[in-house]
C-alpha cells in the first residue's frame, strides 16, 4: 500500500472507532508507528489527547494500560511493588514445612510475589499494547528522568529478580497539559505533536459521530455556537468534551433550537463555562449575540 | 517497520543529495533554536522513508512530528519548512521579522560584550542555510545563552534579545526549582515509621520488626515572596524581573509577587496566567495611572498591614529595587525591620550594584542596608544565578 493510501486508511479505522482525526495527525500516528518512537501529545485540556490512545488501542486491538501521573508517583506505584503481605504469609506457611531455606528464599522472591504496576505491565506483554502515560507534567523531574531511561532501554531492573527486559515494545503515548516545563531530553526523544481546538467541519462531525440523536440542525448550531465562543477572552475554552457534554445536555432538555428559550440555554452553558469568572463575563446579551450568529 | 516497502529514488546520486538536503535542514532547524541533534538527522531518513521524500505534505507532518518538541517550535516549523523547501519563498518567511535586521547590525558591530558568543554565533551562521537561516538563529540557543548571561538588562538593545532574555530568566527560575527539590531529597531524614518498608526490610527476620524504616520527611519549600520595584527609574529592569517572578511563581508552589511604585499590588494572579500577551495586559491594567516618585517605605507598609499573614519562618522575602526612594528614610528602614522579624531572610537586589563605580549612598539604601540578611547585585543573569545557593541554604 502506498503511504498516501496508508494514511486515508488509518484515518478511516480511527473514524471507525469514533476518532475523527485530521490528516496531519494520521500522517503522524502512521509514523508513530513505524518509528516505535514515544509520542507527545501537547494542547489544552479537553482537545483529545487521552482519547486517541485509547482510539488507537482498540484500532491496533491491543490492550489499554494507562498511567496517570501526578505529584509524588513513585517506583512503588509506577514500575513494581513486592507483595509483603503474601511474602509474610508464605514465610510463616514455610516455617511449618520442612524446605531448604535457599529454595525458600527463591520462591518468595518469584514473581509470584511481584505486583506489576502499569510501566512493568506494559513491557511484559505478549503483544505490544498502548501505553498511556497521562499528564506526565504532574510527575516529578525525577520520575521523568527514570522514565526516560525505560523509553530508551525498554528494560526494568528489580534488584530481588534481576533485569526484566521487554517482550514486545508498546506504543508509548504521553500527554501534557504543560503545567510544568518538560526537560528538553524527554522532549528530543518523543514525537510530537500539538493539538488544536478542531475546526468547524471536524468538531461538526464529532458530534454527529458521538451524539447521532442530536440532529444536523442542532449539531450545527451547537458547534457554532462554541466555536465562536472559544474565540471570547475566556479563562478556560471550552473544549470538545464540553461540546459533547453541552450537546447531550441540550437533547435532555428538549431544545429544539438554540434560540428557543434562551433561560434554558442560559442554564445549559454550565457545561461549556467552568470558571466563576466566566460564568459572571458571558451575560445575557453576550449569549443572545452568540446565538444570532450561531443560528 | 515497513522501511524495505519504502526504497528511496531509484539514482544513488539523486538519493545521496537528497539525503544531504534533509541533514541540512535538520541543522538548519538546530540553528533556529530546535531541540535537535545528530540523533535527529538519522530519524529524519527514517520519517523520509516512510513518508515518501515526493509527498511535501507527509514529509511535512512527519518532519514536524520528529522535529518539535513544544508548541513555540511547532507554530515556527511550517514557516522554515517553506523557507527550505520552497526555493520562491526562501526570503518571505525569515526576513519579515522585524527584528532580525538589527539583531545582525549589533553582531557586527561587536556592542555586546563576550566576543567569543559571537564568533560562536558567526560559525553556526557559515553551516546553516545562507543569510535567511543566520537571522533567526542568532536570537537564542546556548551559545547566546552563554554570553547573553553576562550581558547588562539594560543593554538589551533590541526586542529580539530582550525576549531571549526574558525566555532566560524565566528558565532559570524553574531550574532553581528542581535544583531546590533535589537537593531537599538528599538531606532527607527519618521521622516517622514507614510501615511498608519496614515490612519490607525484615522480611529477612521471618518478619520480626527488627529494623525500622522511617518515613522520608520532604523537607518543604521557601516560601518565596517577590516584591519588585516598576518605577520609572527601575523601568530597564522591571519587565525582566516580572519575567523572574513569573518564572518564579509558576515554579514554586507557594510563592507571591508584588510590584511597587506609589502604591503596593499583588500580581501573583496575573503572572500565574499561562498566556503570555494577557499577562501583559493584566500588567498594563494594573500599573496604569501611576505617577510620581516611589515611595518604597509606605509601600512595604501597606505590605506589612495587609500581607504580613504571608510571612512565617519559610519565607523568603526579595526585594528588587534601586532604592532610589522619595519617601522617609526612617520609615523604610522601620518597615524593613519589621518584615525581617517575621521571615527567615530578607534580600535586596540591587541593579545598580552591577555597575562599576556604584555605592549605596542614596539615603533610603543607606537606611536599608543594616536591616537586610543579604544585599545584592541583580544586574545579569549571572548574578541572579549567584542566588540559588542563597535559596537553598534555607
Amino acid at each position: 500500500m502506498s503511504g498516501e493510501n496508508r494514511v486515508a486508511d488509518l484515518q478511516g479505522r480511527l473514524a471507525d472507532a469514533g476518532y475523527i482525526a485530521e490528516r496531519g495527525l494520521s500522517a503522524t500516528l502512521l509514523l508513530f508507528t513505524d518509528l516505535q518512537r514515544p509520542l507527545l501529545l501537547e494542547g489544552d485540556a479537553g482537545v483529545g489527547k487521552t482519547e486517541i490512545a485509547r482510539v488507537l488501542a482498540q484500532v491496533f486491538d491491543c490492550p489499554l494500560i494507562r498511567l496517570q501521573c501526578y505529584e509524588g508517583l513513585d517506583v512503588n506505584a509506577a514500575v513494581y511493588e513486592w507483595n509483603y503481605q503474601h511474602q509474610l504469609l508464605a514465610i510463616k506457611l514455610l516455617e511449618q514445612g520442612k524446605i531448604n531455606p535457599s529454595d525458600a528464599e527463591q520462591q518468595i522472591f518469584s514473581k509470584k510475589y511481584l505486583l506489576q504496576r502499569p510501566l512493568l505491565q506494559a513491557i511484559t506483554q505478549p503483544r505490544p499494547p498502548v501505553l498511556l502515560i497521562d499528564e506526565i507534567d504532574r510527575a516529578d523531574e525525577e520520575f521523568e528522568a527514570y522514565l526516560l531511561e525505560l523509553l530508551s532501554d525498554f528494560q526494568i531492573s528489580v534488584p530481588e529478580l534481576g533485569t526484566i527486559s521487554a517482550v514486545t515494545r508498546p506504543f508509548v503515548v504521553l500527554t501534557s497539559n504543560g503545567t510544568r516545563e518538560l526537560s528538553d531530553a524527554l522532549r528530543r526523544r518523543c514525537l510530537y505533536h500539538y493539538v488544536e481546538y478542531p475546526e468547524f467541519d471536524k468538531e461538526l462531525r464529532i458530534v454527529n459521530a458521538r451524539v447521532p440523536e442530536i440532529g444536523p440542525q442542532l449539531a450545527r448550531q451547537v458547534v457554532a455556537f462554541v466555536q465562536e465562543l472559544r474565540k471570547l477572552d475566556l479563562r478556560k475554552k471550552p473544549g470538545i468534551a464540553e461540546t459533547l457534554d453541552w450537546a447531550a445536555a441540550l437533547l435532555r432538555l428538549e431544545v429544539p433550537s438554540l434560540d428557543a428559550d434562551p433561560q434554558v440555554l442560559l442554564d445549559s452553558l454550565v457545561c461549556l463555562l467552568k470558571t466563576r469568572e466566566d460564568s459572571a463575563g458571558l451575560g445575557q446579551f453576550e449569549v443572545e449575540r452568540l446565538v444570532a450568529r450561531a443560528v | 517497520m515497513n522501511a524495505a516497502a519504502f526504497q528511496g529514488p531509484a539514482d544513488p546520486g539523486l538519493a545521496a543529495a537528497l539525503q544531504g538536503r534533509l541533514v541540512e535542514f535538520v541543522r538548519l532547524a538546530r540553528a533556529h533554536d530546535f531541540h535537535v541533534g545528530v540523533a535527529e538527522e538519522i530519524d529524519a531518513q527514517h520519517v523520509a522513508l516512510s513518508c515518501g521524500l515526493t509527498d511535501s505534505q507527509r514529509l511535512r507532518w512527519g518532519l514536524q512530528a520528529l522535529l518539535c518538541s513544544d508548541r513555540d517550535e511547532w507554530e515556527r516549523f511550517d514557516q522554515l519548512f517553506d523557507a527550505y523547501w520552497r526555493p520562491a519563498n526562501m526570503h518571505s518567511g525569515y526576513q519579515a521579522r522585524p527584528a532580525a535586521p538589527v539583531d545582525r547590525e549589533l553582531t557586527q558591530q561587536g556592542e555586546r560584550p563576550g566576543g567569543q558568543g559571537a564568533a560562536a554565533e558567526a560559525d553556526a551562521t557559515g553551516s546553516a542555510e545562507g543569510a535567511d537561516a543566520a537571522e533567526g538563529g542568532t536570537r537564542e540557543g546556548a551559545s547566546v545563552g552563554e554570553h547573553l548571561a553576562t550581558a547588562d538588562f539594560q543593554l538589551l538593545a533590541d526586542s529580539g534579545q530582550m525576549r531571549a532574555m526574558e525566555h532566560l530568566v524565566e528558565r532559570l527560575a524553574r531550574k532553581m526549582r528542581r535544583r531546590l527539590i533535589r537537593r531537599q531529597r538528599v538531606h532527607r531524614q527519618g521521622r516517622r515509621i514507614h510501615l511498608r518498608g519496614t515490612l519490607r526490610q525484615c522480611l529477612r527476620f521471618g518478619g520480626m520488626p527488627l529494623q525500622l524504616a522511617f518515613r522520608r520527611r520532604c523537607r518543604r519549600q521557601p516560601r518565596l515572596i517577590l516584591i519588585v520595584d516598576v518605577s520609572r527609574s527601575m523601568s530597564l529592569y522591571s519587565t525582566v524581573f516580572l519575567r523572574f517572578a513569573r518564572g518564579i511563581v509558576n515554579a514554586f508552589r507557594d510563592a507571591a509577587a508584588f510590584a511597587f511604585h506609589t502604591r503596593l499590588v499583588p500580581v501573583t494572579d496575573s503572572l500565574r496566567q499561562s498566556d503570555l500577551s494577557r499577562m501583559r495586559d493584566s500588567l498594563a491594567l494594573i500599573s496604569q495611572g501611576w505617577s510620581g516618585g516611589t515611595r518604597i517605605g509606605e509601600c512595604l507598609a501597606s505590605f506589612n498591614e495587609e500581607y504580613a499573614r504571608l510571612l512565617n519562618s519559610r519565607s523568603l522575602v526579595i526585594i528588587v529595587s534601586d532604592g532610589l526612594d522619595t519617601g522617609e528614610p526612617e520609615r523604610l528602614a522601620r518597615e524593613l525591620l519589621r518584615i525581617r522579624g517575621r521571615c527567615r531572610k530578607l534580600i535586596w537586589l540591587n541593579p545598580l550594584l552591577g555597575r562599576s563605580g556604584y555605592e549605596p549612598r542614596s539615603q533610603g539604601m543607606h537606611a536599608a542596608l543594616p536591616q537586610l540578611d543579604l544585599f545584592a547585585p541583580a544586574h545579569n543573569l549571572q548574578s541572579l544565578q549567584a542566588l540559588e545557593p542563597v535559596l537553598t541554604g534555607l
